[in-house]
């Protein structure tokens, strides 16, 4: 693929509107929402809006961080409803579109039609690597809704490159505008991300976009890998919250864009004092890979399983390293948080009997 | 002789059903009817002795006497079409899809509600699996909320899952309200493609309030798995029932504990593998729910002797 140069100066005035060389989607209100276990409230989710927007961030997604409808027992209930706190930012944003993530399975379409009333723009239906054919009502329903349709495939690193261009290919029968392979575990590696983009991006005609975790310590570089193959959409969140060891800062990526002369159409210095201002105040943990973030992106793990696991290995007194790597044994599949408790159980079971049996 | 009935639909479900049927003591299969004569569980149910047209619905109107109950294990798009046939005709549908013309019928709680209904429908296989375990808190609990997590193999969900997959979501959390006794009910579904394929797996958790009793709530769960388990051989608790310590603040309010049930659903292996544990659930509670109507008819009010029979 080429690597694509721009002609730009980008100095640090940028003026608007911009020509951008691909679209920036601010996640931390989504995907951040698992690293405070779903407790935003409306002035928080106001604040990191406005100032996202005042950077020139074009799109904002805010949902429970499974998506629309994930408040649950097994994901976590949100503090504040998540259609309370998605109108704060649909109020809150003066440029930046409005993004809701649903999960089928999880959320409905009637799920899709209450945030569009409330005037989100973007629907962005999240899915499986390999189970894009459960999507269909959903992306039908969002363009019926006059919304833009984003299919993202989950847990990318699950699928081969050949495989992945079916499903997007798939994807994009549906209608969907916009395809995003997501590495949820953040367990890819600098070529194989290079690699899915490259195969994806000369079979579908619509723009790929990549969502990176740090895991190993690769979202900025997977994601200019990723623009450098052609994807033209990127994920980040602010001081990069999110589930794991977080996702990709979204004010390192747009320095590192400009750096390489890549027209992110954001002002670095701005995103810069959102993250130290807004987020990394009300952040209960610094993102750092310490050993459980790195063990989700070694065994391929969920990234939001990481604080569940962290909770049931206090409740029944095992590792929530342990944890972890059972769960990479079982394949298990974003979602399925239910089996952080039965896997903790399991090894209490097994610690308990080893005791009794000197 | 047995009550007679027929099949409708020869795909997975339908003829796993037909294995079923083929041991059941009071119910008589007599035909296994699909549109394709060229069709596995056709060609199955012709090697096994059962009349096998391929003229779909026409077939029960040629032969209005034949039966006494049908299985619809087509689509929720074709039940409808087939209820208003069965309903004309006088003969009762036991209907697999999500059409859910008629009241939600989940075996192990509410099987004698409804065994003069000319169309009960079976609900999901989540709702099956799951019902049960919210039906058994809440007998002895105030259930404020009810939540149930369905993990399937992705080669036990069939293109009809897949195209709509909020029906699930939406019956399912339904029967866990109406049936199970939940004040709020919730259903989410994940389909896992891992190889080989996992074994159906749900886990309900349930609101606890203050002042529940916490022994009678694992006993309750202990004692309808026992009750679902015999009719579903292969239903079976993963872990001990769980009380987890909150507080947790759910759309039925704050309470300090809930249930946590772990369950297995490893399927009989009839025709379809033993991971389809979802499918499996679904055929052997119709199974079920005709054999009650069966012992109905046969004698008026079922007595708890002819339950035990039939089951």
């Amino acid at each position: 693929m080429t690597t694509v140069t721009t002609s730009t100066d980008t100095g640090a005035a940028t003026p608007a509107p911009v020509a951008r060389d691909f679209r920036l989607i601010d996640s931390t209100l989504r995907d951040g929402s698992h690293a405070i276990s779903h407790q935003y409230t409306v002035e928080q989710v106001v604040a990191i809006v406005k100032g996202l927007d005042a950077a020139g961030v074009q799109v904002i997604e805010c949902a429970h961080g499974d998506g629309l409808g994930g408040s649950s027992f097994n994901y976590g209930f949100s503090k504040v409803d998540e259609l309370l706190l998605v109108e704060a930012a649909v109020q809150a944003t003066t440029d930046a579109q409005i993004a809701c993530l649903l999960v089928p399975g999880i959320g409905t379409v009637d799920d899709l039609k209450r945030v569009r009333d409330l005037g989100v723009d973007v629907a962005r239906i999240a899915v499986h690597c390999t189970e894009a054919d459960i999507t269909e009502q959903h992306i039908k329903a969002a363009k019926e809704l006059g919304m833009e349709a984003v299919g993202f495939l989950m847990m990318s690193h699950m699928n081969t490159p050949a495989g992945l261009l079916a499903q997007a290919k798939l994807l994009q029968g549906f209608g969907a505008d916009t395809v995003y392979i997501a590495d949820s575990a953040g367990a890819m590696t600098t070529n194989e991300v290079r690699a899915r983009v490259a195969e994806i991006v000369g079979g579908i005609d619509v723009p790929l976009g990549v969502h990176a975790h740090q895991n190993l310590s690769l979202a900025v570089a997977n994601s200019i890998a990723a623009y450098e193959e052609g994807a033209r959409n990127l994920d980040g969140t602010s001081a990069g919250l999110g589930a794991g060891a977080g996702n990709c800062p979204t004010e390192i990526l747009a320095a590192v864009c400009e750096k390489n002369g890549i027209v992110s159409g954001v002002d670095v210095l701005k995103l810069m004092d959102v993250a130290e201002e807004v987020t990394r105040p009300l952040m209960d943990r610094q993102q750092v890979v310490d050993r459980a973030g790195l063990l989700l992106g070694y065994a391929g793990v969920y990234g939001s399983f990481l604080l569940h696991a962290q909770r049931a290995a206090e409740r029944y007194g095992v590792s929530q390293a342990d944890i972890l790597l059972e769960l990479g044994r079982r394949k298990v599949v974003g979602g399925q948080e239910d089996m952080i408790i039965d896997v903790a159980v399991e090894l209490a079971r097994k610690h308990a009997a080893l005791e009794v049996t000197p | 002789m047995g009550l007679p009935v027929a099949i409708i639909g020869s795909g997975n479900i339908g003829t796993d059903l037909m294995y079923k049927l083929e041991r059941s003591e009071v119910l008589d299969l007599v035909a296994l009817i699909g549109i394709d004569p060229e069709s596995e569980g056709l060609k199955r149910a012709r090697d096994r002795g059962f009349e096998a047209p391929a003229n779909g619905i026409d077939w029960v109107k040629d032969n209005p006497d034949a039966v006494q109950i049908v299985f619809d294990a087509t689509s929720a798009y074709v039940h409808v079409r087939h209820a208003k046939v069965l309903a004309e005709l006088g003969i009762t549908a036991v209907d697999l899809t999500p059409a859910a013309r008629g009241p939600k019928v989940i075996a192990a709680v509410n099987l004698l509600e409804h065994l003069d209904a000319p169309n009960v429908n079976m609900v999901t296989c989540g709702g099956q699996a799951t019902t049960p375990m919210v039906a058994a808190v809440s007998r002895v609990a105030r259930v404020p909320y009810a939540e149930m997590v369905s993990a399937v193999s992705s080669k036990s969900a069939g293109p009809g899952t897949r195209q709509n997959i909020d029906e699930f979501t939406r019956t399912t959390a339904r029967a866990l309200e109406e049936i199970g006794g939940a004040e709020i009910g919730k259903a989410i579904i994940i389909l896992n493609p891992a190889e080989p394929p996992i074994n159906m797996r749900n886990t309900v958790f349930c609101a606890l309030p203050e002042g529940t009793d916490h022994a009678a709530v694992i006993a309750s769960i202990e004692a309808m798995v026992a009750d679902v388990a015999a009719y579903v051989p292969g239903y079976r608790l993963k872990q001990p029932p769980l009380i987890e310590e909150g507080p947790f603040s759910t759309p039925g309010g704050v309470v300090p504990f809930r249930s946590v049930t772990l369950l297995e659903v490893e399927g009989a292996g009839d025709y379809l593998p033993t991971y389809a544990g979802n499918l499996d659930i679904m055929t052997a509670a119709a199974v079920r729910v005709g054999e009650a109507m069966a012992a109905h008819r046969a004698s008026g009010t079922p007595t708890a002797d002819q339950q035990e029979v039939t089951a």
